[in-house]
């Protein structure tokens, strides 16, 4: 029965985004009254996403009933398996990640229809009907190319089981986290059409629009950062970022959402870049739905290709020429009759961001080709991959540029300011540049021109990003000026890491039997033994390797090589010694004839920062929300203070 | 001075087009994505060395009483194979008797070892039987990697110049056999 509750719910959200979106679009008729027809579009999309949600939810609750009766079940899971990989497991497939994905995109039309109240009611009429259409699309690929609730006969006596590389608790929070942030854009998107439509294209649209725009960027910042460290220790590869295609699909969205970010508070503070931050908004979104079809359609091979099928493919493409070329075609022909914003000089806090979305274009662009380059090359007939060289010096450079511009923007002034003034506040963020790119060319011996760089501006950087609060009363200084500070330092933080990470990496591979030492970085790892283990569904290998640093101990660490059934899979779980200058990072491998084991071990420094400085960045993002929603709220009571002393005065 | 608003073509009379170029460009993703939707699905990773002389190459010997193998070995006029093997590969295994059964043919095969040790390539041979005319030693896959070889087996067909002619990538199955004689008896005649 849940199966069937969920696809009843599947089909009524579906007609409810068709009304939404005909209901919309008669309010928005020549002579007609959006502000009457609002509250019942804010209804419609209200339910729809609480439909949606019940759809998610009973599919989930199949999945913990282990009904093999339900083939999404039967061929992705397993009675036997912990309960949080079946609640994770509904979304570790391909229908249900989908299904997760409208869900959230469901969740956000409803998010917008109950909290938003400060876009005008046909701006907003428009908007709602924007997500509705882009909703209905993924409703019909959901029930007519990928149903989750399809049943078997006869089910199945037990499951197939679920990949064992996405057992990991990793699974139940970072699919949800990034897709919140990338199905969040479809508001930003939904908002920029809505605003194409309607001709609102302004100070007000922008503030609006602003936090949606934050709040996605917060889930997409921390589900990258996540999923970065999850294929590092789960991988057992080592590496934090692979430059793999659905890396990339995932990178792309929030290259556009960044610089969206800063646009919007250029439209929103001094009423300019309006084109741009339409486009920007259309971007964003795009890039995430384009994401969703790399993915989904197989179209490249890559590690999380889970369901590959060219049929799927054609219908999320279908979606994506409607949508991405609808919304651009829209552009193309309204955005000219949008009134020019403001204007400025180069030299100003606006030029300076300007200077920081087209060079988050340029990566973006970088990255769009690198990822697409391998079928445009198979198009003509030769097979190549592109990976991380092309990427670390293209992508790379640019970046730094980027670097340098997030470092002197914050303190520049708006709308005009001198050169000669900005460099003198920049000048501790400058001294301190050059005093650690000296200090690490002289101090940390050999050394490539990239990573120097970046370990120089990081520094600089981490200088500049609290410039802005200098000469300041820092109880006073407002939340959202801390929240970027937060935020830029969190950059310049894994900036740092990476660079360190990249540029002083110790690897070493070896045979070792037991009570064999291996050195790494100063550390002497000797392994005391390989006994076997039994978990929930799988049987694994442990190692046990004590860690000693100048003769003391430090820690004992247990790879693993996990040997699961359902389906037949290896995997290694790597062990990692977390210290405040980096982390050891073992692997066990495989068991030679001559009674040795392969160990492969890392000594990694300062790789923690990567993933702190995530986490920062998404901190300051916060912070940004809270205090632009803080200050909100303060000046609606201030009004209604007034009101009350004018009605009391009056009285 | 409007360096933001002209950077993003939104003056209302200057450089209307520019508004259409995002729709060109999704227009140009489109075309790619739709080729590559269409394309047949194939996975295999081909070298880009087919066709092209093969590097140049000292491996030293690795096997009991064979020689270790250089790309001087393939200069000599007779076309031969090059198997990338390793002791520690399970298709290796699947696909020896396949190289015994050219070798019968008169197939000169010369063979790279990739990441292995002298006793375990001996081990090896004697269980399954022994092809080969060299074996080299290439321990950190720098040939393997300078062939543009994606993994073990892979064989090439080189002819009497030194030019790779043909790579087989995975084992050689017992249908293959055919088609690789065919093309060492093409390499035969120069192109």
């Amino acid at each position: 029965m849940t199966a069937e509750t969920g696809l009843v719910a599947l089909w009524l959200a579906a007609a409810l985004a068709l009304a939404q979106l005909v209901l919309g679009a008669l309010a928005l008729k020549p002579g007609a009254d959006a502000a009457r027809a609002a509250p019942t579009v804010r209804a419609v999309a209200t339910v729809q996403g609480a439909l949606a949600l019940v759809a998610m939810a009973a599919l989930i609750a199949a999945f913990l009933a282990s009904d093999m009766s339900v083939a999404l079940v039967a061929a992705n899971s397993h009675s036997m398996k912990p309960w949080l990989y079946k609640f994770a497991g509904a979304w570790g497939n391909h229908e249900g990640s989908m299904l997760l994905w409208v869900t959230i995109l469901g969740l956000a039309g409803a998010a917008v229809a109950r909290l938003e109240h400060r876009l005008r009611a046909d701006t907003l009429v428009a908007t709602l009907a924007a997500q509705a259409t882009i909703a209905l699309g993924f409703y019909a690929f959901l029930l007519f190319a990928s149903n989750p609730f399809a049943r078997l006969d006869p089910a199945p006596a037990d499951g197939a089981g679920l990949n064992p590389l996405l057992q990991d608790p990793g699974l139940a929070f970072h699919p949800p986290t990034l897709y919140a942030g990338y199905v969040g854009l479809s508001v930003a998107f939904s908002f920029a059409v809505g605003a194409l439509v309607t001709r609102d294209v302004g100070t007000g649209f922008a503030r609006a629009m602003r936090p949606w725009v934050l709040g996605a960027w917060i889930f997409l910042t921390l589900g990258i950062t996540a999923g970065s460290y999850w294929a590092y220790y789960e991988l057992g590869w080592g590496g934090w970022w692979f430059w793999d295609p659905v890396e990339n699909a995932s990178l792309m969205p929030w290259l556009a959402a960044t610089a969206l970010l800063h646009s919007v508070s250029v439209l929103a503070t001094r009423d300019g870049l309006r084109a741009w931050t339409v486009m920007l908004a259309v971007v964003a979104f795009s890039m995430s739905m384009i994401g969703t079809f790399l993915v989904r359609s197989g179209i490249l091979t890559s590690v999380h290709a889970f369901a590959v099928d060219p049929r799927r493919g054609a219908f999320i493409l279908a979606l994506l020429v409607i949508y991405i070329g609808g919304a651009l075609l829209l552009f193309g022909l309204r955005i000219g009759t949008v009134r020019q914003g403001k204007l400025f000089e180069a030299v100003s806090r606006e030029g300076a961001l300007v200077a920081n979305n087209l060079l988050l274009t340029v990566i973006l662009g970088i990255v769009l080709i690198g990822t697409f380059y391998p079928i445009v090359a198979a198009a003509m007939g030769v097979q190549l991959s592109v990976g991380p060289p092309f990427f670390d010096s293209t992508a790379g450079p640019v970046a730094l540029l980027l670097v340098a511009v997030l470092a002197a923007g914050p303190v520049m002034r708006w709308r005009r300011d001198e050169a000669g003034e900005v460099a003198q506040r920049l000048f501790p963020a400058i001294a301190a540049t050059l005093f650690a790119g000296v200090g690490a060319f002289v101090l940390g011996g050999p050394i490539a021109p990239l990573p120097l760089l970046g370990i120089a501006l990081g520094v600089g950087l981490a200088v500049a990003s609290v410039a802005p609060l200098a000469k300041r009363d820092l109880r006073r200084a407002p939340l959202q000026l801390w929240g970027m500070v937060v935020a830029h330092l969190g950059v310049a933080v894994a900036l740092i890491g990476m660079a360190a990470s990249t540029a002083y990496t110790q690897e070493r591979l070896v045979a070792v039997g037991t009570g064999d030492p291996a050195r790494v970085a100063g550390f002497t790892v000797r392994l005391e033994g390989v006994r076997p283990l039994v978990g929930d569904n799988w049987t694994a290998l442990e190692g046990r390797l004590a860690v000693t640093l100048d003769d003391a101990p430090v820690a004992v660490l247990r790879p693993q090589v996990r040997y699961f059934t359902t389906p037949v899979t290896t995997t290694n779980e790597s062990a990692i010694l977390t210290r405040w200058d980096g982390q050891l990072y073992a692997v066990l491998g495989t068991l030679g004839e001559d009674g040795r084991w392969q160990l492969r071990l890392w000594w990694k420094p300062m790789v923690t920062l990567i993933w702190f400085g995530g986490f920062l960045i998404a901190l300051g993002g916060a912070l940004a929300l809270v205090g632009h929603q803080w200050r909100l709220w303060r000046q609606r009571r201030r009004a209604d203070d007034l009101a009350e002393a004018t009605a009391w005065g009056a009285a | 001075m409007s360096a933001g608003e002209t950077a993003t073509g939104a003056g209302p009379r200057r450089a209307r087009w520019l508004l259409w170029l995002p729709l060109c460009a999704f227009g140009l993703v489109l075309a790619v994505v739709l080729w590559g939707l269409w394309r047949p699905a194939d996975r295999t990773v081909y070298s880009a060395m087919v066709g092209k002389p093969l590097p140049e190459f000292t491996l030293p010997a690795i096997a009991p009483g064979k020689p270790g193998v250089s790309s001087a070995d393939f200069r000599r006029g007779t076309p031969r194979l090059l198997n990338v093997f390793a002791s520690w590969c399970v298709p290796c295994v699947a696909e020896a008797p396949q190289l015994l059964t050219l070798r019968a043919a008169g197939v000169p095969i010369d063979a790279v070892a990739i990441k292995d040790t002298p006793a375990d390539v001996a081990a090896f041979l004697q269980r399954h039987g022994d092809p080969y005319a060299s074996v080299g030693s290439d321990p950190h896959s720098r040939l393997q990697l300078a062939l543009g070889s994606s993994g073990v087996p892979e064989t090439f067909v080189v002819d009497g110049q030194g030019v790779i002619r043909l790579q087989h990538v995975g084992d050689i199955r017992a249908d293959d056999v055919p088609a690789l004689l065919r093309a060492l008896a093409e390499a035969r005649s120069p192109r």
